[in-house]
């Protein structure tokens, strides 16, 4: 299939990004790394009549540590598989970006790309969410800030309005004594998840556990948060028993849509089991 | 009516300029515009490797790119891999190692596989079977082509 015909516009500047978009509206995408979008205007399941060229727009493209870290939209996978501070200060980004798609896909796609184009099955929302990274949108008109977690409304749908652009991911750094840990499974090497986990804890002075988040992909309609799980892992230490405790209150929270390779069940034993090997790597982690 | 813009592309280290319109996938554009058919097109949504080109040294899926995107940019495909009648020493390895039966992935894995040996010269067999595994092969259950590029790794080193 070839996509249907769409006027292109270049944008030289994040200004001039905005007013096109502010200009065309729900008309037109913004084509970032173009990974997902393009095979969507393929099978013309996705036909935008303006196309918004933003790959010119370095000013968008980089990763800043200062407390937190700051990445640009723009910023392509394999820029953040080749940073170092990554590597060091958000290690669970580096374990995760090996399962996205594969290394000519990671060349090409951004990371506000994909959080734009929120698929439920995707892993970086759900570390996003792990992380409490925060949102920051631009429009012509305005800017805001929006917290990963009310960011995320459904299947491939987000809060940017039609005006507006993903322009920057900041993420906190974890607390001290934190273990995080990604783990997915899915049928091939860069396939979709089947499920997939970020764990997230926090050991405290008395060997307790003071913070937990668990998150999900690839078994709702957006990344799945599973609040009860993670604290009922809060105020003692993560035994085995408390592990298995926190994965089966997970697994009663998830209402997993099945596919055509895993049914409902299935996901959901699947992200058990992922909920306690993960959280058991977490806790070692931290 | 769509438009059409004038765009300049240095393929093979060659410059050429082009009027494409915008819709022109970039497999496309180098398959019937540059009439370079060595780029092959297999799933035409970024899944089976075939199509994949060097965009400004990167392995990149041309079937996921436009060719309005390419204006200002470097390709590279796998006619300028070799140095005239001398193979690129994959390629060589390729055929030593019968790493092809029907050929179609071959192109979008001698470009994938020689840029990754470019940058990890001594790779173990997990690095490369994780290189390939954006690479679809049909034919060969993979084995002859991991084999391929050990070898080429290896004469490349000496």
């Amino acid at each position: 299939m070839k996509p249907a015909p769409f006027k292109y516009v270049i944008a030289r500047t994040l200004d001039e990004a905005l007013a096109a978009k502010a200009e065309y509206g729900d008309e037109a995408r913004f084509l970032a790394g173009g990974q997902s979008l393009v095979p969507t205007m393929n099978f013309r399941m996705a036909m935008p009549a303006v196309l918004i060229d933003i790959n010119p727009l370095t000013e968008l493209s980089g990763i800043k540590a200062n407390g937190v870290t700051r990445i640009g939209a723009m910023t392509r996978y394999r820029m953040l598989e080749a940073d170092a501070g990554i590597g060091e200060r958000l290690r669970i980004i580096h374990e995760a970006l090996p399962h996205i798609a594969h290394p000519q896909i990671r060349n090409r796609g951004t990371l506000g790309g994909n959080l734009s184009h929120a698929d439920p099955a995707s892993e970086m929302p759900a570390i996003m969410l792990a992380l409490n990274a925060t949102l920051y949108l631009r429009s012509a008109k305005a800017a805001r800030q929006i917290a990963a977690r009310d960011f995320f409304v459904g299947a491939l749908e987000t809060v940017i309005a039609p005006d507006e652009m993903l322009t920057e991911i900041v993420v906190p750094h974890l607390p001290a004594n934190s273990g995080a840990c990604f783990m997915e499974v899915a049928r091939r090497q860069g396939d979709f998840a089947i499920a997939g986990i970020a764990a997230i804890v926090t050991r405290g002075a008395d060997g307790t556990c003071t913070r937990a988040r668990l998150t999900y992909c690839g078994v709702a309609q957006t990344p799945f948060y599973a609040d009860d799980a993670a604290q009922s892992l809060i105020g003692g230490p993560v035994t085995p028993a408390a592990i298995k405790q926190a994965a089966a209150l997970a697994m009663e929270a998830l209402d997993p849509p099945g596919n055509s390779h895993a049914d409902p069940s299935y996901q959901r034993h699947v992200a058990g089991v992922l909920t306690r090997r993960a959280l058991a790597t977490a806790w070692a982690r931290t | 009516m769509t438009d059409s813009h004038t765009i300049a592309v240095t393929v093979n280290g060659v410059r050429t300029e082009k009027s494409v319109e915008p819709r022109l996938l970039l497999s496309d554009f180098i398959r019937h515009e540059l009439m370079l058919a060595g780029t092959h097109v297999g799933c035409e949504h970024g899944v089976c490797g075939a199509c994949t080109i060097l965009f400004d040294g990167f392995p990149t899926r041309s079937c996921l790119m436009f060719a309005v995107q390419a204006d200002g940019h470097e390709i590279a495909t796998v006619e300028g891999l070799s140095k005239g009648e001398t193979l690129h020493p994959l390629q060589q390895a390729m055929h030593d190692s019968h790493g092809l039966q029907c050929g179609y992935c071959t192109p979008g894995i001698l470009m994938t596989m020689s840029a990754f040996l470019d940058s990890n010269p001594s790779p173990d067999e997990h690095a490369v079977r994780e290189a390939l595994s954006g690479n679809l092969c049909r034919c060969t259950g993979y084995q002859h082509i991991v084999d391929a590029v050990l070898l080429a790794a290896e004469r490349m080193r000496t």
